[in-house]
């Protein structure tokens, strides 16, 4: 009960092109920029969480004092929080209970003050696992005779549509205001629950933020209305905040959604059911590799989140490494710790290289004929609208693929450079996009301007 | 509905608006006897007093817990994966040094800590195929069959996904072993499936019986679309080896009736008993000749759990997939792609075990002492249990021929089992409550795993310590001592 837009099985197969060995290509190297994942386009790993992970793994290593002194007591404290001091043992409880503890005073920090509980965290194998496997898992009924019904931002990232609809549940796309830079408009929320009408039943509201693609960062007021809407329509709220280290500019800040609900006092506060979702695999660590997270549940009724704990016991599939990964990611060294000033000048590069290409990115996407790019307040991706020519929408028609798909397929193959076409992600009827992560190098814009200026000239 | 007489909302998520199948999962492993043994541990860290001085969790198969040493050469790659800087540090020997650039190598900008391709690392693949065909004396493995799991149990469960489909009478049916890993049961009551059961033999060492294969799926047939057949060998709960003759007539079986085979083989490892020998189902189908090998299909799963390894918090675990349409092929790749992939480092553990220090390399001699010390510690320990256990009147415990655990049956007095139908409880459950809080120790009733109406077991693993083994064993005699004589 799978379905799969064409997009994605070009993108795949744009995958495939690049793999198939032999096969000379007009380019020197593949400028993989679909995903997020930092580590692969060059990204470094942050050395006091490897230096950790690699100390539990071998707890020979803390003998030597190679490693400094704050890196061998993590390990040490973490080591301790395992059963048989091991990384390699599952642990009476799939959850480290010490490192859950971390993780609520870790939200209870970021929120200003709102308490956090850790009975209602649990850890997750990576956020996509977690919305599909732990939470739209029990929401959605498959049998359920109208379809359980999830609004979904549009334009959104692939995996999670896929969860929806392989769970047997309808995604109902509420679209974001792209010329007021992807703003969500409860009007539109609105629409989109009207849609639903005799097709679906919406029992959920899916908001992704920092948005992906759509570079958005949420303003409280927005925030404040969508949790009314939710409260109003009886809607559970699912919100995937899993780029809320990446915030760009002076005039945007990320506020999570638990915080915004408690601030908006009773009868929200006590009523509106809210999951959030983080990870290791974005933020500065970017461990997407390692498959951790955690989900925190907020007025859930208490029954039903004895069964999704009881389910996630039944799953036991986070690995350790990711767990302790977590707790790196929570609790990160501070300042007078002897890992503080590498740590602090490896999160700051990474902070002014994405400043960095935000801005340079922007001006030189939007100095493209046929290109508008919305300014990204935050998230890891650049999602620019091109307005392909006819002759080129013709072109993509005859060969069988989506405009900017076969956008992609040709800057694929004239350079080199592996983007996403934004048919992927649920945008507008007859609007193209393409998305690119902003964890890139200098080469990516060159190679775009240059194939972008003689695309639309050959098209012309 | 009011509460303290104001007016309380109704939740969008209540109990009869979840999805119903979530209901109905139980998982015992994990379940209230586990939950109760932390209580009290914890209870025991406070400084409450109990009557023993620590709570042995001889409930799960986790083999770090207690207290085995993983493989040094296993670490020392994982550790120079995980901070390359460590290539440059002598105490490390050059074949994990090589080991681990390889590894590097295959992943996105020589990270572990980048996305793979969903189906698993390439090169890995490669690697299982390659341990298959050594393995299976030389039966061809296509690594495009080969999927890299966050564990078997991922595995299984998604390969049961695929497999599940149709309504009422046509709502597929799933054959599994009683007694069984209630992972299967879990997944199938999750899925909405029919959990088909069909009885080991416990008075012929608990082997599967072709006739009550046949009476399980002829009584299926009237109610349910039997599709899939799992097996778990070497078993668990029970411990039992098949034979590679039982093997070949399950595979007739299954060829006859239609059946995808799943075959659960993360103890192929742990082989103890004398004339006892692990018979991959793969190798065995194909040594019956294409009229089998080229139609049956067959899925078999391993982990990095079990074994000489034991390292079930790294989650790793592939799966090979034999004859599977081609279609349904693509489903399943596009299935497992919405987990994005499984973790990197269980990957680059599974390619490690499938691929050890060979003759000659710097770290193969004490890869091979410490690897054997393990298996012969557990072969050991699993002749011990069976002893000891048979010593008891009213417990006997069949030979723990491989696996990790011992299942013996034991007689539950008649007060007792009316006690614990009183208290809502199953017999064995309440048998081994009364042991934890008594002694400490922590086992799994026969219930949770299933068993023959009337008969009650506990599963064990075989994993402490053999000097702490020896001291449950004795306790867990005496225990019973106490409890039928109170009972009586």
């Amino acid at each position: 009960n799978l379905t799969c837009s064409s997009a994605q099985i070009a993108s795949t197969q744009l995958r495939e092109v690049t793999d198939m060995s032999g096969v000379r290509k007009p380019y020197k190297e593949l400028i993989d920029v679909c995903w997020c994942d930092p580590h692969s386009v060059g990204v470094k790993p942050l050395t006091f969480v490897r230096q950790v992970l690699a100390a539990c793994v071998y707890p020979q290593l803390m003998k030597s004092h190679e490693l400094p002194l704050d890196v061998r007591q993590r390990a040490q404290w973490l080591l301790g929080r395992c059963d048989g001091g091991s990384v390699g043992s599952y642990n009476a409880q799939p959850c480290i209970p010490e490192i859950i503890e971390k993780v609520s005073e870790f939200t209870t920090r970021r929120d200003g003050g709102v308490p956090s509980y850790p009975e209602n965290i649990f850890i997750s194998t990576g956020s996509q696992w977690a919305i599909m496997v732990d939470i739209l898992n029990v929401l959605v009924n498959s049998e359920a005779s109208p379809k359980t019904g999830v609004l979904t931002p549009a334009p959104c990232h692939v995996t999670s549509m896929m969860s929806i609809t392989a769970l047997g549940a309808a995604a109902v796309p509420y679209y974001l205001t792209e010329e007021q830079g992807w703003t969500l408009q409860v009007e539109e929320l609105q629409r989109a629950l009207e849609s639903a009408k005799g097709v679906c039943n919406p029992v959920a509201l899916y908001v992704i933020n920092p948005g992906n693609p759509a570079g958005l960062v949420q303003s409280r007021k927005s925030m404040q209305e969508v949790i009314r809407f939710a409260s109003e329509k009886r809607l559970f709220l699912l919100a995937d905040e899993v780029y809320q280290d990446f915030v760009y500019g002076e005039n945007r800040e990320f506020v999570s959604y638990k915080r915004v609900l408690a601030e908006m006092g009773p009868p929200y506060s006590d009523t509106v059911e809210l999951v959030s979702f983080h990870s290791t695999s974005k933020g500065f660590m970017g461990e997407c590799g390692m498959r951790g997270g955690y989900v925190e549940l907020v007025n859930l009724d208490p029954a039903v989140q004895k069964h999704i704990f009881k389910l996630i016991s039944k799953s036991s599939c986070t690995p350790v490494l990711a767990q302790m990964a977590l707790d790196l990611m929570v609790n990160p060294p501070q300042p007078g710790d002897p890992s503080y000033p590498l740590y602090n000048q490896q999160t700051q590069h990474i902070k002014n290289m994405l400043a960095q290409n935000v801005k340079t990115t922007h001006e030189v996407l939007n100095s493209l004929p046929g290109v508008i790019s919305q300014p990204v307040e935050g998230g890891a991706f650049v999602f620019p609208r091109v307005f392909l020519p006819p002759k080129a929408i013709q072109k993509a028609e005859e060969e069988g693929m989506q405009p900017d798909t076969f956008y992609c397929v040709r800057l694929l193959e004239e350079t080199g450079v592996l983007c996403c076409p934004g048919s992927e992600f649920e945008q507008k009827e007859g609007t193209y996009h393409i998305r690119y992560n902003l964890t890139y190098t200098s080469h990516l814009l060159r190679h775009l301007t240059t194939f972008h200026t003689k695309f639309m000239k050959d098209f012309s | 509905m009011t509460e303290n007489g104001v007016m309380s909302r109704a939740k969008v998520l209540t109990i009869d608006t979840i999805n119903p199948t979530v209901k109905k999962v139980e998982y015992a492993v994990r379940g209230p006897i586990v939950q109760r043994a932390v209580e009290l541990e914890r209870e025991l860290s406070q400084g409450m007093k109990k009557p023993f001085a620590e709570v042995i969790k001889a409930n799960i198969g986790d083999a770090h817990a207690m207290g085995q040493q993983p493989i040094t050469f296993f670490r020392q790659v994982l550790a120079l994966c995980s901070y390359p800087e460590l290539l440059s540090d002598n105490t490390f020997p050059e074949d994990a040094k090589s080991r681990a650039c390889r590894i590097l190598q295959s992943c996105g900008g020589h990270s572990m800590g980048s996305y793979s391709a969903s189906q698993g690392i390439d090169s890995v693949r490669k690697d299982v195929a390659r341990y298959i065909e050594r393995r299976d004396g030389g039966v061809p493995c296509d690594p495009d069959d080969i999927y890299l799991t966050t564990g078997a149990s991922d595995g299984i469960v998604t390969m049961l996904k695929l497999l599940v489909s149709g309504e009422g009478a046509t709502r597929t049916g799933v054959m599994i072993s009683i007694p069984q890993y209630p992972l299967y049961s879990a997944a199938l009551a999750e899925l909405g499936a029919v959990q088909i059961n069909y009885y080991l033999n416990e008075d012929k060492c608990w082997s599967m019986d072709i006739p009550e294969l046949q009476r399980a799926l002829d009584e299926a047939r009237e109610y349910c679309n039997p599709r899939a057949l799992c097996i778990i060998n070497p078993g668990n709960p029970t411990g039992q080896v098949q034979s590679r003759e039982c093997i070949e007539d399950v595979i007739r079986f299954a060829a006859k009736e239609r059946l995808f085979l799943m075959a659960d083989e993360v103890y192929q490892d742990n082989v103890y008993a004398d004339g006892c020998q692990f018979h991959s189902f793969k190798k065995v189908l194909f040594e019956m000749g294409p009229e089998y090998s080229e139609t049956v299909e067959l899925a078999s799963f391993h982990s990095t759990s079990k074994c000489y390894m034991g390292e079930c918090g790294f989650r790793g675990g592939y799966m090979e997939i034999i004859n599977m349409d081609n279609e349904v092929k693509a489903q399943l790749t596009k299935l497992v792609s919405v987990r994005l992939c499984p973790p990197v480092p269980g990957q680059a553990l599974m390619d490690l075990v499938v691929n050890p220090p060979q003759p000659g390399e710097p770290s193969y001699d004490s890869f091979i002492k410490e690897r054997t010390a393990t298996l012969s510690a557990l072969a050991e320990k699993a002749k011990l249990t069976e002893q000891v256990l048979n010593t008891v009147q009213g417990i006997s415990c069949n030979p723990v021929q491989g696996a990790m655990y011992s299942f013996p049956r034991i007689t539950i007095p008649e007060k007792a089992v009316k006690e614990a139908t009183e208290q809502g409880q199953q017999p064995d459950m309440f048998y081994c409550m009364k042991m934890l809080e008594e002694t400490g120790i922590c086992l799994v009733p026969g219930s949770g795993f299933g068993q023959k109406d009337g008969t009650y077991h506990f599963r064990m693993t075989i994993l402490p310590p053999t000097d702490k083994l020896k001291i449950l064993l004795d306790k867990v005699k005496e225990f019973h001592q106490k409890f039928t004589q109170q009972y009586s």
